[in-house]
């Protein structure tokens, strides 16, 4: 598994982070050895697996609950107003 | 302490003093002593007023990975991103050990969203294993063990995605359990790889850690895959055990290449002792379980930059200021940790159009076959028995600059959490002293079919009597 600079940078765009060139490289060379071991999984021949079987998972009523107090979650934001969080300008 | 020898305020005072003592060794990212000290005095109130019977885990002091949402403070998840955050609620864990009467003392050290295998990728630094300071505790609930490791706390809460819990707790010489996908509730555990977190416990002993299961264990509204199933006593009678005509299983796939000999001789000590005392021992296959670290490195990673896309300087945690909003995210997301963006990467490539049926997609189906393996094996067998980990604690730094052998230690542990079944770690001994490492603790593993974990326990406790001191 060979992965391309460009691959890296492409990778990096859809994750929204920012690499530096030296991280692109670095990645580069990290995301080959890691694909390449992972590749080890095509020596088992392609069969019918099924997805593990899980019991049953009762659904919840969907009744309206008030959280006790909303302010602390307000303030864990880093820009909190009149209702709103509060990011830069998106649209021009 | 409910008979009135001790005071929750003396257990807390004493725990706190423990904690400061061993500051050198980084366990604790915050500790909590004025709300910690004022959950004890209302504990000691309660006792005196009859109400300790109504209390388990009364003035017991536990340490809490800085995963898992304690209210009104930190929950750090070891990482720059949430530095700034305050928890406003309490996971349900958390919760229900209040309720018992237990008093979280602090929140601990870990991986950076708990991904890593020694603590090295904390944002704040390792913790260090009090076995051999320049030694890693393992990871990533390294922190929690180490309070346990050290007798500052009996019992802590950790989380496992591939061993997290495990594996430190083979390399200081701790319990460690990881229970049965949906056996505790995940509100207010900061999510990694959803199809495969769980809270687990630390003990100083199996009963400890079976006690503080039983409490944080059952169903909760808050979290739909929690299961159902009835929890019962996982800690009372556990000495009765006789394990004559208990089938333990022994996979060879797990006694291979890389594996330190005295782990394998700690295993086959363990084993023969069972033997002695009535234990069948079966020899069974898991044939796709080496797979198990190739399936984790397409499933966990894939999940885990899906969730980790959340952190995005928009409703908690860092922002970087910057007058525009792309940038803002790019700038925001730059305080993850070297590991963070390499399997933000890797997950998001997995994941990507034209990689995705043969990276994530096979991994899903080979994850089904580890799990039909156990399966097969849990018809003939009650338990499975196999190390915890290839080597014991290795130094710090040793790995950090190859991330595939830092993934490889895991390569025991991470086939519970794919199959979603039960498993516990238990000291067996030490390592013999070598010129190049001191005696190091042993740890090996009990696995068990799906919420089996009493039964696991009935048989650890069993090996815990019959071990070599740690």
């Amino acid at each position: 598994m060979t992965v391309s600079p460009e691959d890296v940078r492409h990778i990096a765009r859809l994750a929204r982070l920012e690499l530096t060139d030296e991280e692109v490289e670095q990645f580069r060379r990290e995301l080959s050895t890691i694909l390449a071991y992972v590749e080890k999984l095509e020596e088992l021949e392609a069969g019918s697996a099924a997805e593990p079987e899980r019991p049953d998972q009762p659904l919840r009523e969907d009744t309206l609950a008030e959280w006790p107090d909303v302010v602390p979650l307000h303030e864990a934001a880093p820009d909190f107003e009149a209702g709103f969080f509060r990011v830069p300008r998106v649209i021009e | 302490m409910r008979a009135g020898e001790t005071s929750a305020a003396n257990a807390i005072e004493t725990a706190l003093e423990r904690a400061t003592e061993i500051e050198d060794l980084h366990a604790f990212l915050s500790l909590r002593e004025e709300r910690a000290r004022r959950e004890a005095a209302e504990v000691d109130r309660r006792i005196a007023a009859g109400d300790g019977s109504a209390l388990p885990l009364a003035g017991v002091p536990v340490a809490v990975k800085d995963n898992i949402a304690v209210a009104g403070g930190p929950t750090t998840c070891g990482s720059r991103l949430l530095e700034p955050y305050v928890s406003p609620f309490d996971a349900t864990a958390i919760a229900r050990l209040r309720e018992a009467g237990a008093i979280v003392i602090g929140k601990t050290n870990l991986d950076e969203f708990a991904m890593g295998s020694s603590t090295e990728n904390s944002a704040f630094g390792p913790s260090r294993n009090p076995h051999d300071p320049t030694r890693v505790p393992g990871g990533s609930s390294g922190g929690s063990v180490v309070a346990v490791a050290t007798g500052c706390v009996p019992v802590a809460l950790g989380s496992e995605t591939g061993g997290s819990v495990r594996q430190p707790a083979a390399f200081c010489g701790t319990v460690g359990v990881k229970p049965t996908y949906g056996r505790v509730s995940r509100y207010g555990l900061v999510a990694f790889g959803s199809s495969l977190d769980q809270i687990g416990t630390v003990g100083t002993t199996v009963e400890d850690a079976a006690l503080a299961l039983s409490v944080i264990a059952g169903s909760d509204p808050h979290d739909a895959t929690s299961a159902p199933e009835p929890v019962g006593d996982l800690s009372a009678g556990l000495d009765d055990t006789d394990p004559a005509g208990i089938r333990i299983g022994w996979p060879a796939e797990y006694f291979g290449e890389g594996l330190d000999p005295a782990i394998l001789a700690a295993c086959e000590a363990a084993r023969d002792r069972l033997a002695e005392a009535g234990a069948e021992i079966v020899e069974v296959s898991l044939p796709h379980s080496p797979y198990g670290i190739a399936v984790y490195y397409t499933v966990a990673i894939a999940e885990a930059s899906s969730n980790l896309a959340r952190y995005d300087g928009v409703r908690y945690g860092l922002r970087a200021q910057s007058s525009e909003l792309s940038s803002m995210y790019l700038k925001t997301r730059a305080a993850f940790g070297a590991e963070l963006k390499r399997r933000i990467m890797l997950g998001t490539y997995v994941l990507s159009a034209g990689y995705y049926d043969a990276f994530y997609g096979k991994g899903t189906a080979v994850r089904a076959r580890i799990r039909a393996d156990f399966e097969a094996a849990f018809e003939r067998v009650d338990a499975i028995l196999t190390p915890t980990t290839p080597t014991p604690a290795f130094p710090i730094g040793e790995k950090a600059e190859d991330p595939l052998a830092m993934y490889l230690n895991d390569i025991y542990t991470v086939s519970a959490n794919l199959a979603g079944i039960p498993a516990i770690s238990l000291p067996w001994g030490r390592t013999p002293a070598r010129p190049d490492r001191p005696a190091l603790p042993i740890g090996i593993q009990l696995m068990g079919p799906d919420f089996a974990e009493r039964r696991l326990f009935e048989i650890a406790r069993f090996l815990e009597r019959e071990a070599p001191s740690a």
